[in-house]
């Protein structure tokens, strides 16, 4: 068969994909430009701020530069302060999310009540931000690291009970069927079958929620609950923008720091 | 694991639970230095006891405040929702166009050395700030409004996906990307041809979760001024509006709840 025979008994080019699905792609993409162009129009957006913004970037970035050396001696302690807030507040959360996991699995739970219970009290926890619990606790407990402790708790209960919670629907089951067989209570098996399997969950999990608790309470202060946010919120208040630079790279510093020890951490225990 | 020993007596040593950590020592020097952490900065925290004391009072007064919610409102409600919205919406269709670039630039494999270092730069710089210290400078640039939370969004979600995609590029196997080097493929080609198909799955997949986390980060942004339903919602917590503030957090819970369903359905699609 010559070249010309094939190419009139085969007259295709090959495709990836069909018309249809090409058609079903562009509808696709089509619908995605709608949704955004729908969601920019509509939004009530004032497209003149943009003609002055690079004005008014060069004038922050003057105003910010240099930084504030002497500032640094008033930020040892906020920033003390607020990795306490992001350390106690994870050891609460991990203390309150540790029986909510084993209600949320359904391995664990006891029927299907306290499974959606369980579910229902972790996906609450988790939908509000560590924001938002910091302005319900600083009206409960007023201004002060105590709010910021109980906010960083209350919105890491959703995020450390759920993954344990996943760990423990994905144990061997093989290890507490024996256990029961030798007539285990319940409480024996939990801590004996159980945790031992789920613990470096709990501990990675722990270590990863730290590193982000870090970052989520450099901003608590916004609200009043404690930490770093408090200062860098006033600077701004009081356009002290070379104060402000000096906070950010404190900032900076804390976070990267945490990200690396919590990296680590997770490395050695995998 | 240390080997079962026989003692002398011939009997199994006593049986222990397997513990996470296996040096006893290291174990009670650590939870040792935990406790004294917990005490140290118990006493050395500036809490005002009296003040926490009253607490629980003010807890009860506030929920009873709370309920039942205030409905009479509800179409200032909508507003604020729909706005954080299309927020989230508007900013997870820039942030994904704009990730592709960035997480390419910051893929050791594809790129030189330079351009590497200004691409994950870029990452870390955006990943390490908080969204409401992000928010606060677009307001100082912008003005209130939506816009200053759109930006701020695209800013915290681009850096989010660039992540995730320089970290797929750089997982891929080798050989694909030589295979296709080596028939001459140009950059872009090499791109459309190797790159692309091999990240574009869990591209979508991450993007998708940005949009469910755009949603949620877009319910706090306005705290600072920058747009969406928590502006509202500061506004009635300064005014003690509690009865209201407890609608908006319903309706936040009920559309992170919605946002998360259709995200891990979409996901689970795209699988």
């Amino acid at each position: 068969m010559t070249r010309t025979e094939t190419s009139s008994r085969y007259p295709d080019i090959w495709k990836k994909y069909t018309p249809v699905q090409t058609l079903l792609r562009y509808v696709g993409y089509m619908i995605a430009v709608f949704i955004a162009v729908w969601a920019l129009s509509d939004l009530d957006i004032t497209w003149f701020y943009f003609l002055d913004a690079h004005v008014q970037v060069a004038d922050m970035l003057t105003r910010m530069w240099p930084p504030d050396a002497a500032f640094i001696q008033n930020l040892t302690k906020p920033l003390v302060e607020t990795i306490h807030i992001a350390t106690l507040g994870t050891a609460s959360s991990v203390v309150i999310a540790f029986p909510l996991a084993f209600l949320a699995a359904r391995n664990t739970t006891y029927n299907n009540l306290t499974w959606f219970i369980g579910r229902l009290i972790l996906v609450t926890s988790r939908s509000v931000n560590t924001v938002v619990w910091g302005l319900l606790f600083v009206a409960i407990f007023g201004p002060g690291p105590v709010a910021g402790i109980w906010a960083i708790a209350f919105r890491s209960i959703g995020f450390v009970g759920k993954l344990i919670s996943e760990a423990i629907e994905e144990i061997d089951p093989g290890v507490v069927e024996a256990m029961e067989a030798t007539g285990a209570s319940r409480l024996q098996v939990l801590m004996i079958g159980i945790l031992p399997q789920v613990m470096p969950v709990i501990v990675g999990t722990t270590v990863y929620r730290w590193d982000i608790n870090i970052r989520e309470s450099t901003v608590l202060g916004f609200v009043g609950a404690g930490g770093i946010g408090i200062l860098l919120y006033s600077s701004i208040n009081q356009f002290l923008w070379r104060e402000v630079t000096v906070t950010l790279i404190a900032i900076f510093g804390i976070v990267v720091l945490s990200e690396l020890i919590s990296a680590t951490v997770r490395k050695k225990i995998s | 694991m240390t080997p079962t020993t026989t003692s002398n007596t011939g009997q199994l040593p006593e049986w222990q639970r397997i513990k996470l950590i296996q040096n006893t020592k290291t174990r009670w020097f650590l939870a040792g230095v935990v406790v004294l952490y917990i005490i140290v900065t118990l006493f050395t925290l500036e809490v005002d006891w009296s003040r926490i004391a009253s607490g629980l009072t003010r807890a009860g007064k506030m929920f009873a405040g709370m309920i039942p919610p205030d409905t009479s409102r509800l179409q200032l409600m909508f507003n604020g929702i729909l706005e954080s919205v299309q927020m989230a919406l508007a900013a997870s269709v820039f942030g994904m166009i704009l990730a592709v670039p960035i997480g390419i630039c910051g893929a050791s494999n594809l790129v030189p050395k330079p351009v590497y270092i200004f691409g994950r730069s870029i990452i870390v710089l955006t990943r390490t700030f908080h969204e409401i210290i992000i928010a606060i400078f677009f307001v100082k640039i912008f003005g209130f409004g939506p816009l200053a939370g759109v930006l701020t969004l695209i800013v915290a979600g681009t850096s989010f996906i660039a992540k995730m995609v320089a970290e797929d590029i750089e997982n891929m196997p080798p050989g694909h990307l030589e295979a296709i080097r080596a028939t001459g493929a140009s950059f872009p080609k090499l791109l459309l041809y190797c790159v692309a198909p091999q990240i574009l799955p869990r591209y979508l997949g991450v993007s998708i979760y940005r949009l469910d986390a755009n949603i949620r980060h877009s319910t706090v942004v306005g705290i600072v001024g920058a747009g969406g339903i928590g502006q509202t919602l500061a506004a009635t917590f300064s005014r003690y509006d509690y009865d209201f503030s407890c609608t908006i957090l319903i309706a936040i819970v009920a559309l992170v709840f919605l946002g998360e369903i259709i995200s891990s359905w979409i996901r689970s699609y795209l699988r």
